[in-house]
C-alpha cells in the first residue's frame, strides 16, 4: 500500500503552496511525502465512522467584537518592512494583462 | 435552421455590508482614504496578528437570510480559501464553505407580470480583498489594503434563470431587500453589490445543464444584460461550429463586448478549504434569531399594501415610490412631517423623477432633506408661493437643499396678493387687448388663457393664479 | 552563586529586598551571554547592553517607587523568536523573515512587560517552530548546554538552552507538539504547555493554529507557576483565548499529593522507550507514592495515532498559515524575478528551509481536492477519538505521568536524516496539544551519559493546578538536586 508521488503530483502541489523545487529537492520532495503519507495511512486502521471531526477542542463559541471603530491610520508601520512600497502602498510585479 | 437553445444563469452576488468596521478588525470601512490609511495588522496579513469576528456582520448576514427565506444555519463556521493572489494579504480569504450562515432561500421575481422564484442556495459571509492599481510609470501593480477586509455577503442563486431581464429582476429584488433592511447600499458602480454571472445554454428541451462559465467584472445592470448576451452567443457558435465549451472563469470586457478567460496555469483553483482555526463557531440560538427577525423592517409588498390601504394611492406611484429605499424613506419622512401623501407621491413622480432622469442620477443620489420639501408644500397650501413658482424652489431644494423659505424670500418669490396692485396690472392688459376682450365676449374660452398668460408674465410668475381669476372674471363677464 | 543561578523568583525576590539592582541581573545576564553564547547559540537576537542597562535602570526607578510589585519585576528574561516584538527583529529563525521588525508586541510579552520583566533577547528556534532539535534554524544550530554535542531539542531549544546555560533567567517557548516540554526535558529544566486558550496567541507568528500555545521555561516548578500566573490572560484579540475562572496558579504549589490519583499510560512504557528514562519515570511514581498519592497503569490508547494526525493537522494549518510569506508586504523578497507567480515561488523557496517546505508540501497535498476527506477529515476524526481516550482517562485520574521524550537528547545530526525517526520523539507530547491539555515537563534524573531525563505531567483541560501541585511535589522529593551549570566541568 506504498504511496508513490508522481511528478505531476509534485508539480502540482508546488503551483499549490507557490515552491519552486530542484530536480533533487522533487525527488527527495517525492520521497518524503510518500513515506509520511504511508505512514499517515496508518490512520486507516482505525475506525472513525460515526466520529465528528473535531476542528476546535472546546466548545467555546460566539467570540464577536462590536462593530466600533477602534483602529487609527498605521500606514507607516504597516508598509515599514515592505521590500517594496510607494505612494503608500505595496508594490507587486504587474498583476493586469 | 439552427436548432433552439436556452440559456440557464445562476448568480453569485457579492454584497458589501454597511458595517462601520471590517469584517475581523476595529479598520473603519469608510471609502476614500488615501492608500493603506484604514489598515491594521489584521487586515494586512501581519504575522502573529488574529481575527475577530465583527457581531453585525452575523446580523446583516442573518436578517437577509431570513429576508429571502433561507434557513438559517444556526451552527455556522468560517473556513478559509487558499489562493496566492496579491490583494489577498493573507494568502486565504475567510470564508465559509462546509456551513454557511443560510441556506435553502428563494425570491420573488416579476417579469412583464410574469412571477417566478429564484431560488437560493446559500448566503455565506466572507472578508473582500484589497485594491490593485496599475502603475504607468513602472508596469508595478499597487496594492491597497483599505477593502481588505470590509465585510462581504456572497449570494449564491440556483441556475434558476432563463435570460437578461430576470437576472435584472432577480438583482433589482435583492437590492431592494437589502436596502431595506439597512444592510448595504448595494451601489454597482461603487462595487458595493457585484456579480458573477454563470452562465450555459442547452438545447430547448434538454434536461442536462450544458458547461457553465463563469464571467466577472460586471458593474452595472446593463453591462450584466449585455455579458449575457455575448457569453450566450459564443457558447451557441462554439457548439454549433461542434466545439466545446470550457468550464473557466471569464472576464467580461464591456468595451468590447466580449468575455475573456482569467486564469493561468498558476492558478489552480484548488483552493484547499479547512475550518477557520482562529474563529470560533458560530451559534444563533432561536432567542437571537428571534430578536434578529423582530428587527426586520416592512419589506416592499408589505409596504406596497399598506400605502394602498392608507392612502389610497394608485398602484403605479406605489410601485415607483417603493422601487427604492430611498425615495420610500423620503416619502415616509414627509408624510411623518405632515405633508399629504398624495401631494409627495405627486412631487416624486413628477418633478423628482424628471430631474434624476435629466442630471442621470440614481434615486441613491438624492440628498435633500425631506423637511424642506414638506415646507414648501405647506408654502404651496398656504398660498405663499404659487405652483409655477414651487417647480422653481423645488430645483433649489433638489439640488441644493435649500430652505425654501429663505430661497423665496432671497429671490423675491412670495406671492403677490394685493389686490389693488392686481387690478391695475389687468385692466392695463384688457385696455391694451381689445381684439381677445371681443373674442372671449364672443365665447373664445381660450382668451382667458391669454390674458392669464399676460398677467403672470406681468407679475414674473408671482401673482396667486386663484386671484388673477377671480379679478379678470370680474372685468370681462 | 552567581545570579544567574538564582531562579527568577529568586531573583525577583533579591532585587525586590534591593539585595540586588535590576541593572546587576541585567549585566549578569549580559556577560553569561557574552561568555556563553559562542558556544551554544541561544540566541537569534541580543538586545543592546546599552538599551538593557537603560530599561533596567527604568524598570528599578519603577520597582523603587512602588509601581512595580510583582514577583518578576526587574528580572531578565528571553522570549522565543517567534513572537512578535515591537521594534526587535522577530525571524522565526526563517531567513524569510529575517529583516522584519513587528510593528506590534505580542500579548503574552506585553503581559510579562507590564509586570516589569527585562527583555534581553530572542531565542533560536527551529525555523517556525518546524522540528524537534533546533537544527532546522537559518541562524544556526544551538547546542546542548548538558552536552555540547547533543540538540537542546526543539522547537523552543534556544530557550531552554539559555535557561538552562544561565543567559536568562527564564524564558518563554511556544508548544505545538512539545516544543516547550522536549527541550525543557533535553536541556534539563522545567517547561510547561498550558491548556489551548490560556495564553494569547496574538503576536505568536502562527504554525498549528489549533495547537499551538506560549509557556513557561524556567529553572523550576515555582517559576513555571510565577510565570504563566504572569502571562495568562483573557484576549479579545484572540478568539480562542478562554476566559479562566481562576488565574492563580501558585496556589497549587504545595508539597501534598495526599490521596491524588495518579495514572500511568502503560503504552507510554512499551517499545521505543529508553530504559533509563522508564527507570526515571517509575521512580517518579514510587516519589509521588511514597508522599500519599495513589499510581496504577492504565491503557490510554491510540497513542500511535496521535503522530500522523498531528502531521496532517499541524502542516495543513502551517501550508495555509505560511502562505502570507510571499515577499510582497514584509521579509525577504527574492532579487530578481519574472512576474508576479515567479516572484513568489522564488521568494518562498529561497526564504524556506527544507523542513519547512517539507510541512508546507504535506499540508498543501492533503487539503487538495480529493485528499481533505481521506487524509484532513480522517485526522480531525482522530483527534476526536484521542480526546475522547484522554477524558476517559481524566474521569479516573488526576494527573496522567509518563516521560516527556522517549529517550535523552540526541547527538548533534542524528536526528534531520530520517525525518519519521525525529517526529516519534514526540510521541508522548504531541497528543496533549491534540487534546488541547496541559502539561509539563520537569526533570527527574540524569542518565549514564549524565544527560537529563524529563518527568511529563499531564492534566485534564484548566486543570493546570493538578499538574502544578504534582510537579511540584515530585521536585521536592527528588535525590539529584544540582541542576544548575554554571561552574560545572566543561562537557
Amino acid at each position: 500500500m506504498a504511496n508513490i508521488i508522481s511528478d505531476e503530483t509534485i508539480e502540482y502541489v508546488g503551483i499549490l503552496a507557490k515552491l519552486e523545487l530542484s530536480d533533487e529537492e522533487k525527488e527527495q520532495a517525492k520521497k518524503d511525502m510518500a513515506n509520511m503519507l504511508d505512514y499517515i495511512d496508518t490512520l486507516n486502521e482505525l475506525d472513525t465512522s460515526g466520529v465528528e471531526p473535531m476542528s476546535h477542542v472546546f466548545p467555546v463559541n460566539n467570540v464577536f467584537r462590536e462593530d466600533v471603530v477602534t483602529n487609527g491610520d498605521d500606514r507607516e508601520e504597516i508598509l515599514a518592512n515592505a521590500p517594496e512600497a510607494k505612494e503608500g502602498a505595496f508594490v507587486v510585479p504587474k498583476t493586469f494583462d | 435552421m439552427s436548432k433552439q437553445y436556452e440559456t440557464v444563469i445562476g448568480l453569485e452576488v457579492h454584497v458589501e455590508l454597511a458595517t462601520r468596521t471590517k469584517i475581523f478588525c476595529g479598520c473603519s470601512t469608510a471609502f476614500g482614504g488615501a492608500p493603506n490609511t484604514h489598515t491594521c495588522p489584521v487586515c494586512t496579513g501581519m504575522p502573529g496578528s488574529l481575527p475577530v469576528l465583527n457581531k453585525q456582520v452575523v446580523e446583516y448576514a442573518a436578517a437577509v437570510g431570513l429576508a429571502t427565506n433561507c434557513t438559517i444555519t444556526q451552527y455556522c463556521k468560517f473556513d478559509r480559501k487558499n489562493y496566492f493572489y496579491p490583494d489577498n494579504p493573507q494568502n486565504y480569504q475567510i470564508s465559509q464553505l462546509y456551513l454557511p450562515i443560510c441556506r435553502n432561500g428563494h425570491v420573488e421575481i416579476d417579469v412583464d407580470g410574469r412571477k417566478k422564484n429564484v431560488r437560493i442556495h446559500e448566503i455565506h459571509m466572507e472578508e473582500d480583498a484589497g485594491k490593485l492599481v496599475h502603475d504607468p510609470s513602472t508596469g508595478n501593480s499597487l496594492v491597497d489594503f483599505n477593502r481588505s477586509g470590509v465585510p462581504l455577503i456572497e449570494i449564491v442563486s440556483e441556475p434558476d434563470m432563463r435570460s437578461a431581464e430576470e437576472v435584472i429582476a432577480y438583482l433589482e429584488k435583492l437590492r431592494m431587500i437589502i436596502q431595506y433592511l439597512g444592510a448595504s447600499d448595494c451601489k454597482l458602480q461603487e462595487g458595493s453589490m457585484r456579480a458573477d454571472v454563470n452562465l450555459s445554454v442547452r438545447e430547448v428541451g434538454a434536461e442536462e445543464f450544458g458547461t457553465r462559465t463563469e464571467m466577472k467584472n460586471l458593474n452595472s445592470f446593463s453591462a450584466i444584460a449585455r455579458a449575457i448576451e455575448g457569453e450566450m452567443e459564443r457558447q451557441i457558435d462554439l457548439i454549433e461550429d461542434g466545439k466545446k465549451v470550457v468550464q473557466e472563469t471569464r472576464r467580461w470586457d464591456d468595451d468590447k463586448e466580449y468575455s475573456y478567460p482569467m486564469r493561468s496555469k498558476e492558478d489552480a483553483q484548488d483552493y484547499r478549504y479547512f475550518p477557520e482555526p482562529d474563529l470560533t463557531p458560530i451559534v444563533i440560538s432561536d432567542e437571537w434569531l428571534d430578536e434578529i427577525r423582530s428587527r426586520q423592517p416592512e419589506f416592499r409588498d408589505e409596504k406596497q399594501a399598506r400605502y394602498k390601504e392608507q392612502f389610497g394611492l394608485p398602484e403605479y406611484d406605489i410601485n415607483i415610490i417603493t422601487e427604492d429605499k430611498t425615495l420610500t424613506d423620503l416619502f415616509e419622512s414627509c408624510i411623518e412631517l405632515g405633508a399629504a401623501a398624495k401631494e409627495v407621491s405627486n412631487w416624486i413622480m413628477g418633478d423628482i423623477m424628471r430631474l434624476l432622469k435629466e442630471k442621470e442620477m440614481e434615486a441613491s443620489d438624492i440628498h435633500f432633506s425631506p423637511a424642506n420639501l414638506v415646507k414648501m408644500i405647506q408654502m404651496i397650501e398656504s398660498g405663499a408661493i404659487n405652483r409655477k413658482v414651487a417647480k422653481k424652489v423645488f430645483e433649489a431644494i433638489f439640488d441644493e437643499d435649500v430652505d425654501p423659505e429663505v430661497y423665496v424670500e432671497e429671490n423675491g418669490l412670495k406671492t403677490v396678493n394685493d389686490e389693488g396692485a392686481l387690478r391695475k396690472v389687468i385692466e392695463e392688459i384688457v385696455a391694451n387687448n381689445p381684439k381677445s376682450v371681443e373674442d372671449y365676449k364672443a365665447g373664445k374660452k381660450k382668451a382667458m388663457g391669454f390674458f392669464v398668460g399676460q398677467t403672470m408674465r406681468a407679475m414674473k410668475g408671482k401673482a396667486d393664479p386663484a386671484m388673477v381669476n377671480q379679478i379678470l372674471k370680474e372685468m370681462l363677464d | 552563586m552567581g545570579l544567574m543561578d538564582y531562579t527568577a523568583v529568586e531573583l525577583g525576590k533579591k532585587i525586590k529586598a534591593g539585595e540586588v539592582s535590576v541593572l546587576e541581573a541585567a549585566n549578569a545576564a549580559m556577560d553569561a551571554i557574552d561568555a556563553l553564547e559562542d558556544k551554544f547559540n541561544c540566541y537569534v537576537t541580543v538586545q543592546e547592553r546599552a538599551a538593557v542597562q537603560a530599561k533596567a535602570e527604568e524598570l528599578q526607578k519603577k520597582i523603587d517607587d512602588g509601581t512595580l510589585t510583582g514577583p518578576l519585576a526587574g528580572v531578565p528574561v528571553a522570549v522565543k523568536d517567534n513572537m512578535c516584538t515591537k521594534g526587535t527583529r522577530t525571524t522565526c529563525s526563517s531567513k524569510i523573515l529575517e529583516n522584519f521588525e513587528p510593528a506590534y508586541t505580542a500579548e503574552a510579552v506585553l503581559n510579562l512587560e507590564k509586570a516589569g520583566a527585562l527583555i534581553i533577547g530572542k531565542t533560536n528556534m527551529d525555523e517556525f517552530a518546524m522540528g524537534s532539535t533546533t537544527e532546522t534554524s537559518h541562524y544556526g544550530v544551538t547546542k546542548n548546554p548538558w552536552n555540547a554535542e547533543h540538540v537542546p531539542g526543539g522547537s523552543s531549544g534556544g530557550s531552554a538552552a539559555a535557561v538552562a546555560a544561565g543567559e536568562c533567567s527564564y524564558a518563554l517557548g511556544s508548544d505545538t507538539g512539545g516544543s516547550i516540554r522536549q527541550p525543557a526535558s533535553y536541556c534539563g529544566i522545567v517547561g510547561m504547555k498550558p491548556t489551548y486558550g490560556t495564553v494569547s496567541r496574538y503576536g505568536l507568528i502562527a504554525y498549528g493554529s489549533s495547537l499551538d500555545q506560549i509557556g513557561p521555561m524556567a529553572k523550576d516548578v515555582t517559576d513555571c507557576a510565577t510565570i504563566l500566573e504572569t502571562i495568562a490572560s483573557h484576549d479579545p484579540k484572540d478568539s480562542t483565548s478562554v476566559k479562566r475562572e481562576d488565574y492563580d496558579f501558585t496556589s497549587a504549589l504545595t508539597d501534598d499529593v495526599k490521596g491524588m490519583r495518579i495514572g500511568i499510560p502503560r503504552d507510554y512504557m512499551g517499545e521505543g522507550l529508553d530504559e533509563e528514562v522508564k527507570a526515571a519515570v517509575l521512580d517518579a511514581a514510587k516519589k509521588l507514592e511514597e508522599k500519599g498519592a495513589i499510581v496504577e497503569e492504565f491503557d490510554l490508547s491510540l497513542v500511535q495515532y496521535a503522530i500522523p494526525a498531528y502531521y496532517v493537522i499541524a502542516s495543513a494549518e502551517a501550508s495555509s498559515n505560511l502562505a502570507r510569506f510571499d515577499g510582497v508586504k514584509y521579509g525577504y523578497r527574492t532579487e530578481s524575478y519574472e512576474g508576479l507567480h515567479n516572484m513568489y515561488k522564488k521568494t518562498r523557496s529561497e526564504g524556506f528551509g527544507p523542513e519547512v517546505k517539507r510541512r508546507i508540501m504535506l499540508g498543501s497535498f492533503v487539503l487538495s481536492s480529493g485528499y481533505y476527506d481521506a487524509y484532513y477529515l480522517k485526522a480531525l476524526r482522530t483527534k476526536a477519538l484521542i480526546k475522547q481516550a484522554f477524558d476517559k482517562a481524566f474521569a479516573k485520574y488526576d494527573v496522567i505521568l509518563g516521560p516527556a521524550a522517549p529517550t535523552t537528547a540526541p547527538k548533534l545530526g542524528e536526528s534531520l536524516s530520517d525525518p519519521i525517526k525525529m517526529y516519534l520523539g514526540d510521541i508522548y507530547t504531541i497528543s496533549v496539544n491534540l487534546a488541547g491539555l496541559p502539561g509539563i515537563s520537569v526533570p527527574g534524573s540524569l542518565d549514564s551519559k549524565g544527560l537529563p531525563i524529563g518527568i511529563q505531567f499531564i492534566g485534564d483541560c484548566f486543570k493546570e493546578k493538578n499538574i502544578i501541585r504534582a510537579a511540584y511535589a515530585f521536585e521536592q522529593s527528588r535525590e539529584f538536586t544540582n541542576w544548575s551549570l554554571s561552574g560545572k566541568e566543561e562537557k
